[in-house]
């Protein structure tokens, strides 16, 4: 396009907005054409970001209900009681272009975005998880982005005195030139103290508080978060936000003192779309509308256009809906905490928002037409052609057969698998992060899920996220699936029960059938496995236009779970922990190692496919490994995923500073009994005189059970033995690979260098 | 729950994030944790011992504690502590003493320029301080950092006279106890002399940069701070009751 062409292009497709859907925009005008005000408020209420219009027909196929919901998606964050009056706030978001433009501030900003989903709830913020997601490790452009990331998350979380207690750290060449940042965050909330984005009874005040409005964050919701863009381009910096972690702090505890004196009807943040998205989508939400005066807005800069403020994303703001006579109460909050308050409408019963400036009415709209009466978009979905990569000139192109060769030092695979760039410890990186703040952390960031006692009570939340990009971009129902299978199972192997799902749906542009079908097949996956699980999606957030001019992501379904122990006495941990203890296999391998990290190490072509994954088993694997825990059958639990079975074991036995005598019967071949990934498998021990009872336990929820060996020593041993099943395992049993036998200390070396050597912080 | 434990006052400043978490330790111990708010000039009548605890105070977009040093309660603050009350700063609270003053010494930014959470082990130099008493037999004591601008540092002259006249409280140490001066995983922040914790020269003002109020409970994986707390409780008693505190009282 030549600059003459961009010049006489129309004002709504430079917001971003299509002809279809300016028409459509008058539609709900009744025939008229909005103003240029109003045309901004549209472009960013009907992005992507804001109005859901690709996903939306998906996202109504999830299972959303259950016992103990008390809100679920369409609010700011899922709800979910856990009894004696509490309940837990958890939601998972995105901020994935905002952190490849600018990363510590895309992340600081995605940090503190949704803490404010989870206040805004009348919940105490608690936790907060990031599932970062990088291109490939040792290139600066991943290094710059990994420090900025960490430090932005770390900083701002930090500041505000939630405790960064677990996440996830993957590296993969998809993320090259789209890096993905999530963000979890988990609230405490007296039920009786829910507070929802709604803007009931017309009279009641409009109060707008926290940060002044200023410039920065214009059109980030369209401009950054729902078009595909060229990496590092510096044109968009001004679309990203900047945030005060002090301001939030703040607001944080301004808004809780507010909500637990019972003082506001009803309470918005200020995020994508800032005063247009808050006020349109409490309004609507209340069956109202609302009048709002622009002059009456405190702002960081004279000379703001009306528009500008109206969909500003200045950080750390909320709307409250206030009835009058509270007002003087509410204005003194706000005041002690040191915020700038200020009336800045008033709620009609018009169902209208209506924009006065200068004393004039500038804009009129429906506030059902820029929220659950937007444009919702029927995409095209269409697999692709040809699924598979073919395999690279030269490459061995069946990997289970291949590695470990005879003659290769099995030890030897298994340390460079848990030194690697997405298995070995990511102390380096949550080092950097406060875990303990709020004294409530009672498993922190690095060994499986992280756990949080309940003041006051005996119970504990435990949580974990978890995204399978590996095998999603196979097959994406598989990955949403697996993702699902994973993060549940992590919670299940403490003890808790998992409660529900929050998700961050991360995929490429949807007017491309191709990614249309991953984010099909991912809604699909995710679906299937949380009705196959029982649990309910309580909401996250849908993240589209992940593309660089390097390609589109793999399909990344980011999965957030929060469960409930309901005595923390009785929390079982991954590390091994006595000498002497039986080492019990529930669940059993099967065929396939591509999307490994095994195949990722071995460098090799993919043909035989990904494991699949029985949704049934994986249920009824969990139920039963609550109820081992619960009978206190079991000294440690750990499943089987990233690396396989063998890296389970090291796991078990780093953390538990202990050994392993292990014998694998070979029904695949050695490499995928010992670093093959199919789901739904947990290695526990427990006492010898236990073990009967728990594998008896095990065959009657239906599940395979072998006894793998003992805890003890300083090694880890795993010895190979033909399953004397079939001819081909027989044969393979006898001759390949050597003996596993790898000290344990060696294992941990490998396991807590790895990182900080892969990214050049080591010297 | 009535309680007959000494009045001990918790200051909050504007982004103070660890007020909860301290009243909440002194309370297990028996303690009346009482809030004081930044702007107020007096404290609570009865008070028998001041925490300022760990955050981020008026956001420490300055140096760490530069505002909160001239926040109203400081004035407050200030004449407890020339009263001979016992005054414990934690972390932030730390670095509020010491850019108000009262202790020795200032907190640069760690050796390793980030962020840094994580258990550290540290060893009481002397058990005779309002602040260390009642620790008993269980030494080290592992318990929670959480800090960016933790590097205790002081001019020469100044650490050998703090040496000297007793005045370094806690350092910080391998687990086997010994005195961890350059080993980088022990002494994370790089503090000159491996010092994690100093009093004041009469030995009724202290600030650290662990966090004991962290590690008070078994649950949280460490119960190691609780006997730092209950120092700092029993001084406050007997503050209240008229005794003396300082060193050896």
């Amino acid at each position: 396009m030549t600059l003459a062409e961009r010049a006489v292009e129309p004002l709504h497709r430079r917001l971003g907005l299509t002809d279809d859907e300016l028409q459509a925009i008058r539609d709900r005008l009744g025939g008229r054409a909005p103003n240029d005000v109003e045309l901004a408020m549209f472009s960013v209420m009907w992005s992507e970001h804001c109005s859901y219009k690709s996903s939306k027909p998906l996202l109504q196929t999830l299972p959303t209900g259950g016992p103990g919901v008390v809100a679920g998606p369409g609010e700011n964050a899922g709800v979910i009681s856990i009894g004696d009056g509490l309940a837990v706030a958890f939601k998972i978001e995105s901020h994935n272009h905002p952190s490849a433009v600018e990363p510590y501030q895309g992340a600081a900003t995605g940090v503190g975005g949704i803490l404010r989903d989870i206040f805004t709830m009348g919940a105490r913020p608690i936790a907060v998880l990031d599932a970062l997601r990088f291109g490939e490790p040792n290139s600066s452009r991943t290094r710059h982005l990994v420090d900025g990331v960490v430090r932005g998350v770390g900083g701002y979380g930090n500041c505000v005195g939630v405790p960064t207690i677990g996440g996830e750290l993957v590296f993969d060449g998809s993320y090259q030139g789209n890096p993905l940042v999530n963000v979890m965050a988990i609230g405490l909330l007296e039920e009786r103290l829910l507070t929802l984005a709604s803007a009931p009874g017309p009279g009641n005040l409009v109060v707008l508080f926290g940060s002044t409005t200023g410039r920065d964050g214009i059109g980030g919701a369209s401009v950054l978060a729902s078009a595909t863009f060229a990496d590092s381009d510096p044109s968009k910096r001004p679309s990203v936000q900047v945030g005060d972690p002090f301001a939030e702090k703040l607001l944080i505890e301004a808004s809780l003192e507010l909500i637990g004196r019972g003082l506001v009807e009803g309470l918005q943040d200020l995020g994508a779309g800032g005063i247009t998205c808050a006020t349109s989508e409490t309004a609507d939400r209340g069956g109202t509308g609302i009048r709002i005066d622009l002059d009456a807005v405190p702002r960081r800069e004279p000379g703001l256009e009306a528009f500008e403020v109206l969909i500003s994303e200045s950080q750390e703001r909320m709307l409250a809906i206030v009835r009058p006579e509270r007002w003087p109460d509410v204005r003194e909050v706000c005041e002690r905490w040191g915020l700038p308050v200020a009336v800045v409408g008033r709620v009609t019963d018009d169902g209208d928002i209506s924009v006065i400036e200068g004393g004039e009415e500038i804009a009129r709209i429906p506030a059902a037409a820029l929220t659950s009466n937007a444009i919702v978009h029927q995409r095209l979905a269409a697999p692709p052609a040809q699924r598979r990569a073919a395999p690279a000139p030269g490459a061995p192109t069946v990997v289970s057969d291949r590695l470990p060769e005879r003659g290769m030092d099995p030890g030897a695979v298994l340390l460079a698998l848990v030194g690697s760039p997405n298995l070995s410890s990511r102390r380096a990186v949550f080092e950097q992060y406060d875990s303990t703040v709020g004294a409530d952390t009672v498993i922190g960031p690095g060994h499986g899920a992280a756990v949080l006692r309940v003041k006051g009570s005996k119970k504990a939340l435990v949580a974990s996220t978890d995204g399978n990009q590996a095998v999603g971009v196979l097959d994406p129902w598989l990955g949403a699936a697996l993702s699902v299978a994973e993060a549940t199972r992590n919670v299940s192997i403490t003890g808790a029960t998992p409660l529900g799902v929050t998700n961050c749906l991360n995929y490429g542009d949807p007017t491309r059938p191709e990614a249309f079908w991953q984010l099909t097949e991912g809604v699909r996956g995710l679906g299937d496995a949380c009705r196959a699980l029982g649990l309910p999606v309580t909401g996250g957030n849908v993240s589209l236009y992940n593309e660089s001019p390097a390609g589109s992501i793999a399909p990344t379904p980011e999965i957030g779970v929060v469960g409930l122990l309901d005595d923390v006495g009785t929390l079982v941990g991954p590390a091994f922990t006595a000498d002497g203890d039986a080492i019990v296999l529930a669940g059993a391998s099967g065929a396939g190692l591509a999307g490994s990290e095994y195949a990722r190490l071995a460098g090799a072509a993919v043909e035989d496919g990904p494991p699949s994954l029985d949704l049934g088993r994986e249920a009824a694997l969990q139920a039963f490994v609550r109820e081992a825990v619960a009978r206190g059958l079991v000294a440690s639990a750990q499943d089987v995923s990233g690396g396989g079975l063998a890296v389970a074991i090291a796991e078990c036995a780093i953390w538990g500073g202990l050994g392993a005598q292990v014998r694998l019967l070979v029904a695949n071949s050695p490499a995928v009994e010992m670093f093959g990934e199919s789901p739904s498998r947990i290695v526990l021990t427990t006492r010898p005189r236990h073990a009967p009872a728990l594998e008896l336990l095990a065959r009657q929820h239906g599940l395979p059970v072998d006894r793998l060996g003992t805890v003890g020593g300083s090694r880890v041993v795993i010895r190979l033995t033909a399953a004397g099943a079939t001819g081909a395992a027989e044969d393979r049993g006898g001759d390949v690979a050597d003996e596993l036998d790898v000290a344990v200390d060696d294992l941990r070396h490998a396991w807590e260098h790895g990182l900080a050597r892969t990214l050049g912080w080591d010297s | 729950m009535s309680r007959t434990g000494p009045r001990i006052a918790v200051v909050t400043f504007p982004g103070s994030n660890d007020d909860g978490d301290a009243r909440l330790a002194l309370d297990l111990l028996g303690a009346e944790a009482v809030p004081v708010w930044h702007t107020d000039s007096e404290l609570p009548p009865g008070t028998g011992g001041i925490v300022l605890p760990g955050g981020f105070s008026y956001g420490d977009y300055l140096r760490c504690g530069a505002i909160a040093r001239v926040a109203p309660v400081m004035d407050a603050v200030r004449r407890f502590a020339a009263d001979g009350g016992p005054v414990l700063g934690i972390c932030n609270g730390f670095q509020v003493l010491a850019e108000a003053g009262l202790v020795p010494g200032a907190l640069l930014r760690n050796r390793s320029l980030r962020f840094l959470g994580r258990d550290v082990t540290i060893a009481p130099e002397r058990l005779d301080t309002p602040f260390t008493h009642a620790i008993g037999e269980r030494r080290p004591l592992r318990m929670p950092i959480a800090h960016g601008e933790g590097c205790y540092y002081a001019d020469e002259a100044t650490l050998d006279a703090l040496e000297r006249d007793g005045q370094v409280l806690f350092r910080y140490v391998g687990r086997d106890g010994a005195v961890a001066d350059d080993d980088e995983r022990a002494n994370p922040n790089g503090s000159l002399r491996a010092i994690a914790g100093v009093m004041n020269a009469r030995g009724n003002v202290a600030g650290l940069m662990p966090h004991p109020e962290r590690a008070s409970e078994t649950i949280l994986g460490s119960d190691d701070g609780i006997g730092i707390l209950r120092s700092l409780v029993a001084s406050a008693a007997l503050a209240r009751a008229g005794g003396p505190v300082g060193v050896g009282a």
